[in-house]
């Protein structure tokens, strides 16, 4: 079903550099998990419209104010690298 | 009693007439933190400097006159739930350091009415599992039984409870994480109807299952937890308009009149013997003080792991993407270029349980696959809220086991991801259709340990699952019953 | 060969709301980095993206200003991929459900109106900004301000209708019109508050199958698109002749060589999985609301530009660029009412006027010359009181100075001199400073006529009635020497 291929092309899209040991695993793994899920097509949802919120609400908004923004020092305290005020990243290669 | 053994109730009657103040009972807390949690683990971050600050101004609040029912009342959050200033982990060394700069609402609600944190507690990473084994900070144990589970994700918060490390604590619960230990660890823990609290920071896993919720020594106190958090929130656009009762006013002690509805399909395979027969001894009870029982069927209860464990890691890998190294938390030494950045700082950053949901629902929403399992996923989520919608036409509320089995021994079901999604068969429908649930405890089983009954409400509806719980635990005396620790 | 090319358009226009679409920051361009963000726009752990109202009404009205279908119901959603500006690593977009679909903006090309259909309107957040580490410190690092992040986006996709680079301008010029005439976005390419994407392909002459479709980034400005698009046209042009496979990829336009180039073969590939955003609820767009928004439209541009053309007989070019604002297009009217010649009221406006405020960098509602002031100008010179030449000084005088045209005339003494007898003085007077010249002219040179003419304006100091000049002239040069 899910080969490494697919595990690795995975892994790629949520950016996780897997090791050896751990694709294997996870190939056995979700081979498992997906196997089981295969139980949902034992139902006709055809006609069944996709619940994507429980609650039936629309029309949330919020009216456009300006609030105060988040103190600069609080912005950046977390930041692994900051630099001149920037959060400073390795140097992005694609325009 | 010890002061650290009591209800948030019999402890505002204390304070009330003065015979404790809101720093005894702090300090009592801690020492009973300090005697007990090197063998349970509960907590990750203790804030004792804060707590103390905090005490004194409620009961300074106290002194001018001030009175409300979470005054000066010590409670432990959830290490998901963020807390300004204080370090708030979930359980990972991605956000090993990562100090909030801001409260979620419900802290916020909760310092308003005068609360005192204790500290964080410790959790199932990213609140992805069942057993609180999965989290960068250890293991917690539970205090009926130090080798066995306290239950996940909010494992810490129901084992703190459990042993008396606090009147009372916040979980969350996406899938039954509230819920199950609460019934592992035989105490009371509650999962509001989705957009009844607010999950304004509350750290997401999946957004349109999370529910942040109390666990507390008995009902009552679920209550005046849930009349200080619930309530509309403009910064949650999820968060309901409805309006918000007194839930403390459901607690009449009766039952008389309720109708009761006992799934046919929970109670067949796979449940432990002890289990059923207390959840089936729980129904008597109900049924000698006025409660009628009627059998309804959710038919497609088996399919709710499946689409919940489909939909659950879709949301979530979307919502941990934030997660990289770039603004916050943990960042790898070892890069020597952008992506590599990324790809080591999530791998060394998320523990396999994290890394493994990430995975699944990565390839259920990838090209090809969405149709088969995402939208699949929600459209049999439809036939389970309809399920539900049906069964209600004909009953009150609806009477399950809490999980399959009380607390397994720690370790024995980490190699089997999937033998630990399964345990979640009872509560994860609830989520999917947002209803609100509530598990007490029950019984034991022939080893000690406890055993949840939950209790499954309409829409907004928490005031009748509460009146149920109240009415049950006026009968019993599980909730009375402390660990022998 | 000859080829058709097909051009579609994708712009990204920045709303001007005060506010973010998910938060209540500033939107202000140009503050310090990182000094206008929160928990929400920094995608920080716990947080939740609450939907500014004004936003969507910012879109509903550029829907119905370019005819589009504001849908009922519609949702967001996520787009899902990675990089150090997008702070969730998922935009907040729409997919399957958005605001707005189909719709079509009228472009007064030289030919007459072409209709240019779009496919769809819709809403998402913009992301942060980065700079490279060499133009600010560490050359191995990239800076990046979330500032932007979170700036609400209008994405205006149009069919593949334009045939040509300059119709592609041209509709890029018509929609920041309308969307500055709308106030909802104030169109500065330069300041990337109005960014545009170009597809682009060729296939043969009257062939029904499109070509290799091409991406081109990177156009911050009008120009750039127009050369992008040109340099574009004829690399494909070149390829297809030499029977060479064009790659269907993304280019950028470097502005300082000036060609398109490849980018960077993409490391990763970009499966977006997109799903609905859960923490969102849908979108519904009543009747009630989007007619309510109707009502506070002014005259869109489009109808009043088919308006002008069909009322006053003036070209589609000009009815374009007259009402390239809606001041513009007021000050053309109001000009008209005193003065009723249309065509006459839009040469000038569009010569001398917008000549002079474009170089000076402002807009028709800074000048000093009011409309009834341009059409009493244009009565003078009607009525003979001015020379049309003299005219184009007192517009320049009345420009700088304000005054009224007949004040400047009265001021610098500058009425056409037609009176015959003070122009044969002058006549007179030039032919006999000029024996050569009139030899000449007698033995055929009749060239050596605007020579005099000009002689006369200069001592008349530009004063003379052109067409008695001329008469008198030729009246003299033809008499017999005396």
């Amino acid at each position: 079903m899910i080969t490494r291929e697919d595990v690795e092309h995975v892994a790629e899209l949520a950016r996780l550099e897997l090791t050896a040991a751990e694709k294997e695993q996870f190939i056995a793994q979700l081979n498992d998990i997906l196997t089981y899920f295969e139980k949902l097509n034992e139902l006709d949802t055809s006609d069944v419209e996709p619940t994507s919120q429980v609650i039936p609400m629309s029309n949330v908004f919020r009216d456009d104010a300006v609030q105060p923004s988040l103190d600069r020092t609080k912005v950046l305290q977390n930041a692994p690298e900051e630099s001149h005020f920037f959060f400073k990243v390795p140097r992005i290669i694609e325009e | 009693m010890a002061l650290h053994a009591l209800t948030i109730h019999e402890l505002q009657d204390l304070l009330g007439t003065r015979e404790v103040s809101a720093r005894d009972l702090t300090e009592a807390f801690y020492r009973r933190i300090a005697a007990l949690d090197d063998r349970v683990h509960a907590y990750v971050t203790l804030t004792p400097e804060q707590a103390f600050e905090q005490a004194d101004r409620a009961d300074h609040r106290r002194q001018m006159g001030g009175s409300s029912p979470l005054l000066g009342i010590p409670l432990a959050i959830k290490d998901v739930i963020c807390t300004e200033g204080i370090r708030t982990t979930c359980g990972s060394k991605i956000l090993h350091n990562f100090v909030p700069p801001y409260d979620a609402t419900v802290i916020e609600h909760l310092t308003a009415a005068g609360v005192i944190v204790l500290g964080k507690t410790n959790m199932d990473e990213f609140a992805m599992g069942s057993s609180t084994e999965h989290s960068a900070s250890g293991i917690t144990h539970n205090p009926w039984d130090l080798s066995a589970i306290p239950g996940g994700s909010s494992g810490g918060s129901a084992a703190a409870v459990a042993a008396d490390e606090c009147a009372a604590a916040l979980g969350s619960d996406t899938g039954g994480s509230v819920r199950q230990p609460a019934a592992c660890c035989g105490i009371v823990g509650l999962k509001p109807t989705y957009g009844r609290v607010s999950r304004y920071g509350l750290v997401a896993f999946a957004s349109s299952l999370d529910q942040i919720g109390p666990m507390t020594k008995d009902v009552r106190d679920a209550a005046l937890i849930m009349n200080v958090i619930g309530g509309n929130d403009p910064r949650d656009s999820t968060s309901a308009a409805m309006p918000m009762p007194d839930f403390t006013r459901a607690l009449t002690g009766s039952a008389k009149g309720l109708r009761l509805g006992i799934p046919r399909e929970y109670f067949v395979g796979g449940i432990d013997s002890e289990v059923e027969r207390a959840v089936r001894t729980a129904v008597q009870v109900l049924e000698g003080v006025g409660a009628t029982t009627t059998e309804v069927t959710l038919p497609h209860s088996k399919y709710g792991v499946a689409a919940y464990y489909i939909l659950a890691p879709s949301e979530a890998s979307s919502n941990l993407a934030r997660y990289d190294g770039v603004k916050y938390g943990y960042r790898t030494p070892q890069w020597s270029n952008l992506r590599d950045m990324y790809m080591h700082t999530r791998d060394e950053g998320f523990g396999a349980e994290v890394k493994r949901r990430i995975m699944l629902g990565t390839y259920a929403l990838s090209a090809g696959y969405y149709e088969a399992y995402y939208q699949k996923a929600q459209q049999v989520r439809t036939l389970i809220l309809r399920d539900f919608e049906e069964a209600f036409r004909h009953v009150d509320v609806i009477v399950a086991p809490t999980a399959p089995t009380p607390a397994f021994k720690i370790g024995e079901k980490t190699d089997d991801p999937l033998q630990m999604y399964l345990s979640d068969v009872f509560t994860v429908p609830v989520n999917l259709a947002g209803l609100p649930g509530i598990s007490v405890p029950c019984g034991f089983n022939s080893a000690g340990l406890p055993i949840g009954l939950q209790i499954i409400g309409k829409p907004f509806d928490e005031e009748t699952i509460l009146r149920v719980a109240h009415a049950f635990e006026q009968h019993t005396d599980y909730h009375r019953r402390k660990p022998p620790l | 060969m000859d080829y058709e090319v097909v051009i579609g358009l994708e712009v990204h226009a920045q709303l001007s709301t005060h506010s973010k679409i998910f938060c209540g920051c500033s939107t202000t361009f140009g503050a310090p980095p990182n000094t206008q963000t929160c928990p929400v726009c920094l995608g920080m752990p716990g947080v939740l993206p609450v939907l500014n109202r004004r936003v969507v009404e910012c879109a509903i009205k550029t829907a119905l200003a370019c005819h589009g279908e504001v849908a009922p119901r519609c949702r967001f959603a996520r787009k899902n991929y990675f990089y150090p500006d997008m702070p969730k690593n998922y935009q907040i977009s729409q997919y399957d459900e958005p605001l707005v679909v189909g719709g079509h903006i009228e472009i007064p090309t030289p030919e007459g109106m072409k209709r240019i259909r779009l496919v769809r309107i819709h809403l998402e957040e913009d992301v942060g900004k980065s700079i490279h580490g060499e133009n600010l410190d560490d050359p191995r690092a990239s800076y990046v301000d979330f500032n932007r992040s979170g700036v609400p986006l209008m994405e205006i996709v149009s069919q593949p209708d334009l045939s040509s680079p300059d119709e592609a301008k041209l509709y890029l010029q018509r929609l920041r019109t309308i969307v500055q005439y709308l106030e909802v976005c104030d169109g500065n390419m330069e300041e990337g508050s109005f960014r545009c994407d170009a597809n682009v392909s060729l296939r043969p002459r009257g062939a029904r199958e499109y070509g290799t479709k091409v991406e081109i980034k990177n156009l911050n400005s009008f120009r750039n698109v127009q050369h992008a698009l040109e340099y574009e046209v004829i690399r494909q042009t070149k390829a297809l002749d030499a029977g060479e496979k064009l790659l269907q990829e993304t280019r950028l336009w470097d502005t300082t060589r000036s060609v398109t180039r490849s980018m960077r073969s993409k490391e990763f590939a970009h499966d977006y999985r997109y799903f609905p955003e859960p923490d969102l609820v849908p979108l519904a767009t009543t009747r009630e609301w989007v007619e309510a928004i109707r009502r506070t439209l002014p005259e869109l541009p489009d109808t009043r530009m088919q308006r002008l053309v069909a009322e006053y007989s003036i070209p589609a070019y000009d009815a374009g660029v007259l009402t390239s604002s809606k001041a513009l297009a007021d000050y053309y009217e109001a000009c008209i009412k005193r003065y009723p010649k249309p065509k006459v009221v839009s040469n000038w406006m569009m010569v001398e006027l917008l000549r002079a405020l474009n170089r000076d960098g402002i807009e028709v509602e800074q000048s000093r010359i009011a409309p009834e002031n341009l059409a009493e100008l244009l009565e003078l010179v009607d009525d003979g009181t001015i020379s049309s030449t003299m005219a184009k000084t007192v517009f320049d005088a009345m420009y700088e100075t304000g005054k009224a045209a007949a004040e400047i005339v009265q001021e610098k003494e500058l009425r056409q001199i037609s009176d015959e007898n003070a122009l044969v003085t002058a006549i007179e007077q030039v032919l006999a400073n000029n024996p050569k010249e009139v030899s000449e002219f007698r033995a055929g040179r009749e060239k050596l006529l605007s020579f005099f003419m000009g002689q006369v304006m200069k001592a008349t100091q530009g004063k003379a009635n052109p067409q008695a000049v001329n008469k008198l002239l030729r009246q003299k040069l033809a008499e017999k020497e005396t």
